[in-house]
């Protein structure tokens, strides 16, 4: 049994390193200014937690098989443990986990700790059971009042957010249900929930915020390709959440400048 | 210390009501709560197999059940969690294990408080009842998971189940906060009462120091929860606004003004998070006494074990935010929370390398409790390491909400805890039933569930970094899931194969109960104090005379004694260590 259990051990450890190492299935591509810092975490993270998970998985399985009990088998060793050894498995146990910890937290402090730079993209997101609304302020760079009272979800957009037509501000607002972002420039996000919590994630972007209702959570990124990417919904809403989910394209800037132009024509 | 037992004895109870149903002895009420937490764990586990089979056929019609609709898939996922972590992993390594050997390990002759503890079990048995009440109301069963976010949860129009389930469901898990509050007061009572003489606190099993730690867990981090579920049940029946603010559903504006969804969160993980230890400390307790026993080897570091369970439990406290950096909360106080729970790492790691170093030039016999208490181990290095990804605020930003999570909490307090119990079931059984389990069952059993655990929590990680949230009752919608798919059909019949072979236990289990060859009183050669007593143990536990105990639990090949074992009770030397 000894062999037998070091045989499924090792066979359990080498498949799981197998299917990590050979990236078989990984983070999506990124396509933000946090995401080679985001990934370089992961990935430092992965090899040394991969490395402990070999070591101690190993061990484990050789250890069973080595000291089996047969026949020959010397007596069991009678000791108590080892005071130094404690102290020094402890000390670089506490050194791997808390250096970790302090080498991520300045990409966390640069998301999450200043506010978006002067002249990034403002752009408010709605979560509601069940799609994701965005809304530009327009040309006055003011986002409009918006009424609970007003809100009506199956007319859709501007009439879904409940804005308030007779608020000057409102006027140029333009409420979409499709995400569009130009690329290289810093996305000021407003993030709101309606009526329970929802989760704005979007892989590729290494982003995720969770929109809570009662809240305005100001959030920045910067996506750095052009193309489509998937929102899905990462906070269960209700019975609709498998199905919240939505787009962002990012384009040029001036195909983003020509869509809100267009839609601000739409809208007159 | 050794307060006399005269104070605490009751007479033998005759008749069959007063000695099975309403018992007041902690044998009776252990495997009470043992059988209890049986029934849940397959009700729960048949809830998972029905998860994994619409995950991947959504619009199967299964036998019996039906259609899985969405929205009852999330019933099923939200009974599933609360099933398990209140009725399996709460209820059987404390309620029924600790129940049942912690006042045989310390010599008492039942628990401080035997009413209670009677009345803490019924409590227990009247919240399962109602929880299993949410499946068959109108609406069905809630749909907004184990942790009950509001406002989902909060909100009666939010969904199906949202109604009288949601009712039921914070209600059953309020009255079993009574009972673990109950539960709790009485092993810590009796722990630090009721010992035998001789019995100090550092000569008691590690199994006693899990249970004794996990019941001041209890004690603190329930009543949490129960001040926080009554908050929850005002805002859904009485209209006030502990927890929702002005919100409008589905274009209607609800009457809710100025509560804060996060209140919620942070009540809930200030008890969440203790109680993953709650699921997980005896489980730790049970590997340490098995692996020592079955090494025929002392405990590698018994202190160093002890203040480890001591660390756990203090920074179990102090780390709920990590599951709400997220949320909303402000990204500084994510710093504090990361650093605690980077801390909590050290004293797991501790508990390992002394597993390891238990096994280090041992005698290892492989019976079938020793195959658990390994597959315990590997279990909770596996699940321990994805901890320091989630612990990272910023590696939570592409991880939070995913399948990664699902699998980290499976393999750690999920399985890791199961194994435990089957660990602790092969291993007590002679004494709870006085026949042995049969052996080759058990290896099978236990070959099976451990390669399946990893076929099917493994891949979760994988999933979980190629971004597939979890709670996701299909993934027909997102184009970048649909090459996911054939990892997640594997895992689905790896859970079909694993469940099955839990069959295999439950017939060694009731077969061995009655058929089983009579065990000895000493089958394991273990040196703690249930196996000095007769098998099954008499109901004051000794027969009559009150242990007096001479050196620590795991005196095992010590140079010079006649055999590889002196029990606890053997008066004759061990060198003093």
């Amino acid at each position: 049994m000894g062999l037998a259990l070091l045989v499924i051990i090792w066979l359990i450890t080498f498949f799981s390193t197998y299917f990590f190492a050979a990236k078989t299935w990984w983070l999506p591509h990124g396509v933000s200014t946090a995401a080679p810092w985001i990934d370089h975490q992961f990935a430092l993270t992965y090899v040394l937690m991969g490395i402990v998970f070999v070591a101690a998985q190993g061990a484990l399985g050789w250890l069973v098989w080595k000291y089996r009990d047969r026949a020959s088998a010397k007596p069991a060793e009678y000791s108590h443990g080892n005071t130094t050894l404690e102290l020094l498995w402890t000390t670089l146990t506490a050194i791997l986990f808390i250096g970790l910890n302090l080498m991520g937290s300045s990409v966390w402090a640069r998301e999450r700790f200043e506010p978006a730079q002067a002249g990034s993209v403002p752009v408010e997101v709605t979560g509601m059971q069940f799609a994701w609304y965005f809304r530009y302020p327009g040309a006055d760079g003011k986002f409009g009042r918006t009424d609970p009272k007003l809100m009506d979800p199956s007319a859709g957009n501007e009439a879904a957010l409940g804005l308030d037509t007779t608020d000057a501000a409102a006027k140029d607002d333009v409420v979409t249900g499709t995400m569009y972002l130009p690329v290289n420039r810093q996305v000021d996000l407003t993030l709101r929930a309606v009526d329970v919590i929802h989760s704005f994630f979007v892989p590729s972007f290494r982003f995720k915020q969770d929109a809570v209702p009662g809240l305005a959570i100001h959030m920045h990124f910067t996506p750095t390709e052009t193309g489509d990417y998937e929102i899905a919904c990462a906070e269960l809403c209700g019975l609709g959440h498998y199905k919240m989910h939505g787009m962002v394209h990012v384009v040029s800037e001036d195909d983003f400048d020509k869509w809100l132009a267009a839609r601000e024509a739409e809208k007159q | 210390m050794a307060t006399s037992a005269p104070v605490h004895a009751h007479a033998a109870p005759q008749g069959f009501i007063r000695k099975y149903i309403f018992s007041l002895d902690h044998k009776v009420i252990g495997l009470q709560y043992y059988f209890l937490a049986l029934v849940a764990v397959f009700v729960g586990m048949f809830l998972s197999l029905l998860m994994r089979v619409h995950m991947i056929w959504p619009t199967a019609i299964l036998p019996i059940v039906g259609e899985i609709k969405p929205e009852t898939y999330l019933s099923i996922l939200t009974m599933h969690g609360t099933i398990m972590v209140f009725f399996v992993l709460t209820t059987a390594p404390q309620g029924g294990f600790g129940n049942y050997f912690l006042p045989i390990q310390i010599g008492a002759p039942d628990m401080a408080f035997p009413v209670l503890n009677m009345l803490s079990f019924w409590t227990t048995f009247v919240a399962f009842v109602v929880l299993l009440c949410a499946f068959f109301v109108t609406g069905g069963a809630p749909l907004h998971g184990w942790t009950g976010y509001a406002p989902l949860s909060a909100l009666t129009n939010s969904g199906p189940g949202e109604q009288l389930g949601a009712d039921l469901w914070i209600t059953s898990i309020a009255i079993f906060c009574v009972a673990s509050l109950m539960g709790a007061l009485n092993f810590i009572t009796t722990t630090l009462d009721l010992r035998a003489k001789g019995m100090t606190m550092f000569r008691m099993p590690l199994t006693c120091w899990a249970w004794f730690i996990t019941a001041i867990l209890g004690l603190l981090a329930f009543g949490v929860l129960l001040s926080a579920g009554i908050l929850l049940l005002l805002d859904r029946n009485l209209g006030t606004s502990f927890y929702v603010p002005l919100v409008v559903v589905n274009g209607q504006v609800m009457g809710h003004k100025g509560g804060s969804p996060l209140l919620w969160q942070h009540l809930f993980w200030f008890f969440g998070h203790p109680e993953v230890y709650i699921a997980i400390l005896p489980g730790m307790g049970v590997a340490s006494q098995l692996l020592s026993t079955f090494a025929r080897k002392p405990i590698f570091g018994y202190r160093a074990m002890v203040y480890a369970i001591m660390a756990i439990g203090i920074l179990g406290f102090v780390v709920w935010g990590h599951h709400m950096f997220m949320s909303g909360m402000s990204p500084y106080s994510a710093f504090a929370f990361s650093i605690m729970t980077m801390a909590i790492g050290v004293p797991s790691a501790i508990k390992t390398f002394n597993w390891l170093g238990t096994l280090y030039k041992a005698k290892i016999r492989f019976q079938t409790p020793m195959l658990y208490a390994i597959g315990f181990v590997s279990l909770f290095v596996s699940g321990g390491l994805s901890g320091p990804f989630l612990a990272q605020p910023v590696l939570d930003i592409p991880l939070h909400d995913t399948a990664f999570v699902v699998g980290h909490f499976h393999l750690i307090m999920g399985v890791a805890a199961i194994f435990g119990m089957f660990a602790g079931t092969y291993y007590w059984f002679p004494k709870m039933f006085g026949r042995m389990m049969n052996e080759t069952l058990g290896r099978i059993h236990f070959v099976i569930t451990l390669i399946g655990t990893y076929a099917i929590f493994m891949p979760m990680h994988y999933l979980g970094m190629a971004a597939q949230p979890r709670r996701y009752s299909q993934f027909t919608e997102l184009a970048y899931l649909q090459h996911l798919l054939p990892l997640n059909r594997f895992m689905t019949y790896a859970a079909i194969i694993t469940i099955a072979a839990q069959f295999i236990f439950l017939i060694n289990l009731f077969w061995s109960m009655f058929k089983g060859p009579k065990a000895s009183d000493n089958p394991w050669e273990s040196t703690t104090l249930e196996w000095t007593t007769a098998t099954p143990p008499p109901h004051d536990n000794f027969g009559g005379h009150t242990p007096v105990v001479y050196h620590g639990p795991y005196e095992y090949s010590v140079p010079g004694a006649a055999k590889d074992y002196v029990m606890q009770t053997d008066p004759a030397g061990v060198a003093a260590h």
